[in-house]
C-alpha cells in the first residue's frame, strides 16, 4: 500500500495493463471498474479515468505522460468519479487540468512538471477564520449555507450543505479558526443517519451541479469594452464565442473581460494554450487592482492551466474542472464568468483521444459526438436560482481557434449553434491593428432584445435606439465601400461622403479601443452612451449643413471629426463632464461653417 | 543482462512489430543489429502485452524478418550533455559526426523533456536587437520568445535567420553568454553548409551546437532532431546560464515525417492526412522556449517553416501560429521586387512585443509608432487596389500620398542590406520620417502627446543624419 494514499480503501478493484498507446491504455478482462471512475495507473500512480468498458477490455485515458509504463503494471480503482475538491483556497490560485495546484507541484518537483505528483488540491493545514451560520435544531437541506469564511480580501466563501444531503442540525462548533477537514456541523438525516459536515465537498466534474430554477437572461455582463457592451452585449449567465485565426486577439479579449467585467468571480481556463500567457495572467492579475473593490484581481480569480505541452487527456478534463468550480461559486450566489481559451484545443483533445480509440470519425476527423459535447458544455451556463434560493450565474466566454481562420470548420459551426453571442474576429482588421478586431458585420448578440429594458432603465431610454442607428450607419458604409472600391470616393454625393466620414468616426473613435491606454482600457456604460450621443449629434448637425448645400470638403476643414475620435483619450473616465463640452463645440463648428459660407 | 530477440513479426515502412518481448516499457529505446553488423535504433510507440510496435529511426532497409537482433536498452531516448558540446556537430539523433569523438558525460537526459510549470516561468520582457527594422520596429523579438519565420521555397529565410544570428549575437551586453543551437530537419546539404559557413564567418562557430538531419538522412530520425536540439538548449540555458537562440529548420519536414509515420501506423488522419496530435506534438517543441524564474539563461526559438504552396492556412503554419508567440511572414511579391528582407509586415506579429518595448526598453513612442505604421501600410493596400481599378491619376490627394508612403516604406523601412545593422533609434526615427509623408490627421493611432513630440519635431531625425 502506498504511504501517500490517505483514504482507506477497503477492497480496491484492480486491473493489469495490457496495452499502451499514447495517453490511452487497455486492461484485459472484466475489471469491475465503473465508467468515468478515477484510477491510479502503474507504479508511479498516474491519474487516469475509465472511458470505455466491455466484457473483455477496459479502456483508460491517462492524464499524465505514459512513457515508461509497462504491460503488467497494476491499475487501481479509486471508487469515485473524477472529482474536484470544493472548499476555501480555490481563489487566488492556479491549478492544472485536474485541480492540482501548480505552486505545490513546483515546490515538490521543481520548475518542470514531473509525473505521478501526489499533492492535495487545496491546503489542508491552513486555518480559516470561520463564522457558523446555522444553529442546533435548524432544518437544513442541500445548498443551505452553514458557514462563512473570508477566502480572499474580495470574496466571502459560503460553505454549503452538499446538494444531496438534508436533515436537522445536531451540533455546531463555535466560530473560530478551522481547517477545511474539520467537522463544523453534525446533522441527523431523515432516515436517522448522522452526517458530519466540513467545509469540503467533492463533486464529479462531468455532472452539472443541481439548481432550483433557471431564469431568462435580463442583466448584462458589463465588460467595459464598447463593442461588446454597446454593440453585442452578453447577459449574465449567457454564452459567447470568440472565434478568430491566430493573431486576431482572442486571448486579448479574454484578458480584457477577465480584468474589467463586473462578474464577482473569474475562472480562467487556459486550455492547450501558451505557458507564457498563463504566467502573464498570473503576474498581471496579482498586480492589477480591481477599481470597484480595491482588491488585486487575483483575489477573485482562479486559473486552470493546461498548457499546450501538458498531457492531452487532462486538457479534455480542464474545461469541466473549471466549469464545476464556477458552478460551486454560483451556488453561493455569485456571478461567475468563465474564460475558456481555447475550446478548439479541447475539441482537438477529444479528436486525438477519439483517434486513439479508433472511433469512426465524422467531419475533419472530429468524433460525431463533438456537437453534443459542446452543447452540454454551454448549457451549464445560466442565471439560476440556487438550492438555497439565492441568485447566481455562470457566463461562458469560449475562444474558438478555427483552422486556417475559416469559420466554416466543425468546431466554429457547432459552437455557433449553442451560443447566443458571436464575436467574430477579423483578420484584415487585426492586420491594420484595429483592436478589438471584432467585426461588426459578422458578429451578433441574441441578448440584445432581452437586455433592452435593462438598458432603458439603467443607462438611458435612448440607448438601444442609438446603438441601432450606429449599426445602420456602419452597414451603409459597408455597401458604400463596395462602390468606392470600383470608382473611388470622390464621385460620391456629399450625403454619402458624410456617411463614410461618420462611419470612420464610429470605427476609430468608438469601436476601436486601446487596451494599453489607462483610460480607454475599460469604459463605463455612461461614457459609452455619451460618446454615442456626441457622435450622432455631430452626424445630425453635419447632415443639416449638407442639406443646405455645404460640400463635405468644407466640413472637413475643421478638425471636429478628429477631436470626436480622440474623445476616448482626451476625456478621462473620472471627468465625464468634459464630454458635455463637445456638443457646444459641435454647435460652434456648425455656426462657423454657416457663417463662412453664407 | 539484456536479452536479445531474434527476428521480427512484420515490417511496414519505418515500423516493425516484434512479439514475445518481456518487460519492455512504453517509449523505450531499442537497438537492432542487422546481419550481425549494421546497428540501428528504434523507439517503442505502441505496446500490447508482449507485442511492441517499434519505429526505426534509420529506416527499415536491409532488415528482414529473420536477420535482425533486437535488444531493449532499458531507457527512453536520451542524450549525453556537457558544455563541451559547443562547437560540435551531431547527426539527427545526437551522435557526433565531426570526427572529434563522443561526448563524455555522466549527465543524460530524456529528450522528450518535461512541461515547464507556468508558475515557475518568468514572463519574457527583454528585447533582442536584431538590427533589422521590420523586426525591431514592428515585430520585436523578445528573449525567451518563440517566433517562427513563415517562408516559402526559394525565399531568403536562411539568409534572414543567419543575419539575425549574426547581429543579435553581437548584442549590447557582452557580459552574458550567448550560444546557438541549430537543428536541421531534412534540409539540403547546401543549406546546412550555408549556416556552417555563416557561423564561422561571424565568429560564433565555437558557440554553436549543430544537429543535422539532412534531406537524404532517414525520415524517422528527424522526429527526434528537434527534441535533442531543445534538450541541449534547455541544458545550456537553465543549467549553464547561457542565452540560447535555437534555430529549427525546416519544421515542415518534421511535420511531413510525422504524417509518414502516422499513416504507416494506420491512424485516423485529421486535416490533409496529418495525425490528430500534430498540434500537441508541435506544441511540445515550441513550448520549450522560455525563461525559468531565478535562472540566468533563456531559450529563444526561431523555427523556420516553408509554407506548402505559400499557403498560410495550411495545417503546419496554421497550427504553428496558434502556438508560437507571433510569426514573421516572408512574401514572394516583395522578394520579386528585390526587397530584402521580404517581410510581409501586416500578417507578421510579435505577441510579446507590447511588454518588451516602450519606455525603459526601447522608446516611449515605439508602440504607437508601430500601430500607426501597420495601420497606414494597411491603407496603402486599399489605395493600390483602387488605383488598379480607376488608375493612379484618379486617386484622391490623400490616397496618392499613401501610394508614395507605401513605396518608400517598402524600399527604405522593410528593405535594408544583408549586412546592415540598424540601431533602434535609427529604426524608430526612420518610421517617423516616413509617417511625415502623410497628413497629420491621418495618424489616428497615436496619442496626441506622442504625435506632438515626434511628428511635429524633425530634430530627432536630423541629428542622426
Amino acid at each position: 500500500m502506498h504511504s501517500h494514499s490517505r483514504e482507506v480503501i477497503t477492497v480496491a478493484k484492480t486491473g493489469t495493463i495490457y496495452g499502451i498507446n499514447g495517453p490511452v491504455i487497455y486492461l484485459k478482462g472484466n475489471t469491475g471498474f465503473e465508467m468515468s471512475e478515477m484510477v491510479h495507473v502503474g507504479r508511479e500512480r498516474l491519474v487516469g479515468e475509465v472511458i470505455g468498458l466491455d466484457k473483455d477490455m477496459t479502456t483508460i485515458q491517462v492524464y499524465e505522460e505514459t512513457s515508461g509504463l509497462r504491460p503488467g503494471e497494476i491499475v487501481e480503482a479509486t471508487g469515485a468519479a473524477v472529482s474536484v475538491t470544493l472548499a476555501p483556497g480555490i481563489l487566488n490560485n492556479i491549478f492544472d487540468g485536474i485541480e492540482r495546484p501548480l505552486e505545490r507541484i513546483a515546490d515538490s518537483g521543481g520548475a518542470f512538471i514531473t509525473r505521478g505528483v501526489s499533492v492535495d488540491s487545496l491546503d489542508r493545514t491552513k486555518k480559516w477564520s470561520t463564522h457558523i451560520t446555522v444553529a442546533e435544531g435548524e432544518e437544513v437541506h442541500g445548498g443551505t449555507i452553514i458557514a462563512e469564511v473570508p477566502e480572499t480580501t474580495a470574496i466571502v466563501h459560503k460553505c454549503m450543505v452538499p446538494p444531496d444531503i438534508s436533515g436537522t442540525v445536531k451540533s455546531v462548533v463555535p466560530d473560530g479558526e478551522y481547517t477545511i477537514d474539520e467537522v463544523l456541523v453534525t446533522l441527523e438525516t431523515p432516515d436517522g443517519e448522522v452526517k458530519e459536515l466540513t467545509m469540503t465537498q467533492k463533486w464529479p466534474i462531468r455532472n452539472a451541479r443541481p439548481v432550483r430554477h433557471r431564469y431568462p437572461a435580463s442583466i448584462p455582463l458589463i465588460t467595459g469594452q464598447r463593442i461588446l457592451d454597446t454593440m453585442f452585449p452578453i447577459a449574465k449567465g449567457g454564452t459567447a464565442a470568440v472565434p478568430g485565426g491566430f493573431g486576431t486577439g482572442k486571448t486579448m479579449i479574454q484578458h480584457q473581460i477577465a480584468k474589467w467585467s463586473d462578474a464577482d468571480i473569474i475562472i480562467y481556463i487556459g486550455c492547450g494554450e501558451r505557458g507564457n500567457e498563463m504566467t502573464q495572467v498570473l503576474e498581471e492579475f496579482s498586480e492589477l487592482i480591481d477599481p470597484k473593490t480595491g482588491n488585486p484581481l487575483m483575489a477573485r480569480t482562479t486559473l486552470i492551466a493546461n498548457t499546450s505541452n501538458m498531457p492531452v487527456a487532462a486538457r479534455e478534463a480542464s474545461i469541466y474542472t473549471g466549469l464545476t468550480l464556477a458552478e460551486y461559486y454560483r451556488d453561493m450566489g455569485y456571478d461567475v464568468a468563465i474564460m475558456a481559451d481555447s475550446t478548439s484545443r479541447w475539441a482537438e483533445a477529444l479528436r486525438e483521444l477519439s483517434g486513439r480509440l479508433e472511433e469512426m470519425p465524422a467531419e475533419e476527423g472530429f468524433p460525431a459526438y463533438l456537437a453534443s459535447k459542446l452543447s452540454a458544455f454551454y448549457e451549464r451556463a445560466g442565471m439560476m436560482q440556487t438550492l438555497n434560493g439565492s441568485e447566481g450565474s455562470v457566463s461562458i466566454i469560449g475562444a474558438v481557434s478555427p483552422q486556417g481562420g475559416d469559420f466554416s470548420e466543425p468546431v466554429t459551426q457547432n459552437t455557433k449553434r449553442f451560443v447566443r453571442c458571436f464575436w467574430g474576429l477579423d483578420k484584415s482588421l487585426a492586420y491594420s491593428r484595429h483592436f478589438p478586431a471584432i467585426h461588426w458585420l459578422t458578429s451578433y448578440s441574441e441578448y440584445l432584445n432581452d437586455l433592452g429594458s435593462w438598458y432603458h432603465a439603467n443607462v438611458s431610454p435612448k440607448f438601444v435606439d442609438y446603438r441601432n442607428r450606429m449599426m445602420a450607419l456602419l452597414n451603409q458604409e459597408s455597401s458604400l465601400l463596395e462602390i468606392v472600391k470600383l470608382i473611388g470616393s470622390d464621385v460620391l454625393p456629399d450625403d454619402q461622403k458624410l456617411i463614410l466620414e461618420i462611419a470612420r468616426v464610429i470605427r476609430l473613435g468608438f469601436l476601436q479601443q486601446n487596451a494599453f491606454h489607462k483610460d480607454d482600457t475599460s469604459v463605463s456604460l455612461e461614457k459609452q452612451f455619451k460618446m454615442m450621443d456626441t457622435i450622432l449629434y455631430l452626424y445630425k448637425k453635419c447632415r443639416k449643413l449638407i442639406a443646405m448645400g455645404m460640400p463635405m470638403s468644407v466640413l472637413k476643414e475643421d478638425n471636429i471629426f478628429e477631436r470626436v475620435i480622440a474623445i476616448k483619450y482626451d476625456v478621462p473616465n473620472d471627468n465625464l463632464q468634459l464630454l458635455d463640452q463637445y456638443k457646444h463645440d459641435i454647435d460652434r463648428f456648425y455656426e462657423a461653417v454657416l457663417e463662412k459660407n453664407a | 543482462m539484456a536479452i536479445e530477440y531474434l527476428g521480427l513479426s512484420s515490417i511496414n515502412g519505418p515500423l516493425i512489430v516484434l512479439e514475445g518481448i518481456q518487460d519492455a516499457f512504453y517509449d523505450e529505446i531499442v537497438e537492432f543489429t542487422v546481419n550481425g553488423k549494421e546497428k540501428k535504433m528504434g523507439r517503442i510507440i505502441e505496446l500490447y502485452e508482449d507485442k511492441a510496435i517499434i519505429q526505426v529511426f534509420e529506416g527499415t532497409q536491409n532488415m528482414s524478418l529473420k536477420n535482425t537482433h533486437t535488444k531493449l536498452s532499458g531507457h527512453p531516448m536520451e542524450i549525453a550533455l556537457s558544455p563541451d558540446m559547443l562547437g560540435r556537430t551531431f547527426d539527427g539523433i545526437g551522435r557526433p559526426i565531426d570526427g572529434l569523438g563522443p561526448i563524455i558525460s555522466t549527465l543524460k537526459r530524456d529528450v522528450n523533456g518535461l512541461p515547464l510549470n507556468p508558475v515557475r516561468r518568468e514572463y519574457p520582457r527583454n528585447y533582442i536587437r536584431t538590427g533589422i527594422s521590420a523586426i525591431d520596429g514592428l515585430t520585436t523579438l523578445i528573449r525567451g520568445q518563440k517566433l517562427p519565420i513563415f517562408s516559402g521555397n526559394g525565399l531568403p529565410h536562411d539568409q534572414l535567420a543567419a543575419q539575425i544570428v549574426k547581429q543579435a549575437s553581437l548584442g549590447d551586453d557582452s557580459t552574458e553568454q550567448f550560444a546557438v543551437v541549430f537543428g536541421a530537419m531534412g534540409v539540403k546539404h547546401d543549406v546546412a553548409e550555408f549556416f556552417r559557413r555563416t557561423f564561422e564567418e561571424s565568429g560564433v562557430a565555437d558557440h554553436v551546437v549543430m544537429f543535422l538531419n539532412l534531406a537524404d538522412d532517414p525520415v524517422v530520425e528527424r522526429l527526434i532532431t528537434p527534441k535533442v536540439a531543445l534538450t541541449t538548449a534547455e541544458y545550456l540555458a537553465f543549467e549553464q546560464n547561457m542565452h540560447i537562440l535555437v534555430i529549427l529548420t525546416d519544421m515542415t519536414s518534421f511535420a511531413e515525417a510525422m504524417r509518414e509515420v502516422s499513416s504507416s501506423k494506420g491512424e485516423i488522419p485529421s486535416r490533409k492526412g496529418y495525425p490528430g496530435y500534430l498540434y500537441s506534438e508541435l506544441a511540445t517543441l515550441y513550448e520549450r522556449a522560455g525563461i525559468v524564474a531565478g535562472v540566468n539563461g533563456s531559450v529563444t526559438q526561431l523555427p523556420i517553416l516553408t509554407m506548402p504552396n505559400d499557403d498560410i492556412t495550411h495545417p503546419i503554419p496554421d497550427l504553428t501560429g496558434y502556438i508560437t508567440e507571433g510569426q514573421i511572414v516572408l512574401d514572394r511579391n516583395l522578394h520579386g521586387q528585390a526587397v530584402y528582407p521580404p517581410i510581409s509586415v501586416l500578417p507578421s506579429l510579435s505577441r510579446l512585443m507590447k511588454d518588451g518595448i516602450g519606455k525603459g526598453f526601447t522608446r516611449e513612442d515605439h508602440q504607437d509608432l508601430a500601430n500607426q505604421l501597420f495601420s497606414a501600410y494597411a491603407k496603402v493596400g486599399d489605395a493600390r487596389n483602387l488605383a488598379s481599378v480607376i488608375g493612379e491619376d484618379e486617386l484622391s490627394a490623400t490616397d496618392k500620398k499613401y501610394l508614395a508612403f507605401g513605396k518608400a516604406f517598402e524600399e527604405r523601412y522593410i528593405g535594408q542590406g544583408p549586412e546592415e545593422n540598424r540601431t533602434i533609434e535609427e529604426t524608430l526615427n526612420l518610421g517617423w520620417e516616413l509617417l511625415r509623408m502623410l497628413p497629420k490627421e491621418e495618424l489616428d493611432r497615436v496619442d496626441t502627446k506622442v504625435l506632438a513630440k515626434y511628428y511635429d519635431t524633425e530634430d530627432n531625425t536630423d541629428s542622426d543624419r
